[in-house]
């Protein structure tokens, strides 16, 4: 019977390298989707140094517990559920608060505005937008009070469905809609008052 | 076509829904009905729809130079 012994060591043997092989194929993954990550990460934050080092943490950790992640789930999602959760332990939350201007009453507060200074038909024109700058945009979501950012950033930028921005974020899918419409209205009021005045 | 009709009101509260692809059936059928036919909302729904992809574009900025390969070294042991 001296088979016993080399049999369970060869099972072993192969159960390693299977593994190795599952680990550099979800790494390999991940890298893909580094570009991506990036450019969410980015908003979420004041600085490009900023957004670099939390996403090196972030897939430290996410190399780290890889074997956490299912495979053929959504692993961008997976990515950003540790991205914020970092981010919360950054120590950010000790920003300002909840954002209390009064809300403009309509969604269409910038569409109004523009089409009050370059006339209603000027809305139909895709180039309208570019009376707004790019800083601009830039400036006016990092001004979004941090709850509303991480929700505009992660559906409008991230292009997350609601349902994955909830999960991402631990929040009722309610509380995405809610912030969602809270923070688009008052990015579009920021852009109205800082690029047609 | 007047600017505030119940109609338009009732367009201006699905539109954002509309643009991200999450309302019902139903919703959609309301929404596209009085979009085909109210220049006022259908200008605003092209300026709401452009305003997004400028955004998207504007606040998108490239992984910079060099963070890949940080990335890369941050992976497991070679087995």
């Amino acid at each position: 019977m001296s088979e016993s012994g080399a049999e369970p060591e060869a099972d072993a043997g192969r159960r390693i390298a299977s593994e190795a092989r599952e680990r550099v194929r979800f790494e390999e993954e991940a890298l893909e989707l580094a570009d991506q990550v990036y450019r969410v990460a980015r908003r979420m934050v004041g600085t490009r140094e900023e957004a670099e080092e939390l996403v090196q943490d972030t897939y430290a950790r996410a190399f780290r517990s890889w074997r956490s992640f299912t495979p053929g789930t959504n692993m961008r999602a997976w990515l950003f559920r540790i991205l914020t959760n970092l981010n919360t332990d950054r120590g950010r939350k000790i920003q300002r608060t909840p954002d209390s201007r009064p809300l403009e009453e309509s969604d269409y507060y910038l569409a109004n505005k523009l089409a009050a200074v370059e006339g209603e038909q000027a809305l139909e024109q895709e180039q309208v937008v570019e009376r707004l700058s790019q800083g601009g945009v830039v400036r006016a979501l990092s001004e979004l009070p941090h709850d509303f950012r991480d929700v505009v950033v992660l559906v409008d930028l991230g292009e997350f469905s609601y349902a994955d921005a909830a999960q991402i974020l631990d929040i009722p899918i309610g509380t995405v809609m809610s912030r969602l419409h809270r923070g688009r209205r008052i990015l579009k009021q920021t852009l109205a008052e800082e690029t047609l005045s | 076509m007047t600017a505030h009709d119940a109609d338009c009101e009732k367009c201006e509260e699905l539109l954002q829904g509309y643009l991200d692809r999450d309302l019902t059936a139903a919703e959609v059928v309301v929404a596209e009905g009085h979009l085909n036919g109210c220049d006022y909302c259908r200008r605003r729904y092209r300026f709401e729809e452009a305003l997004r992809r400028y955004i998207r574009v504007s606040a998108s900025e490239r992984m910079p130079a060099g963070l890949l390969a940080k990335l890369a070294e941050l992976r497991g042991p070679v087995v």
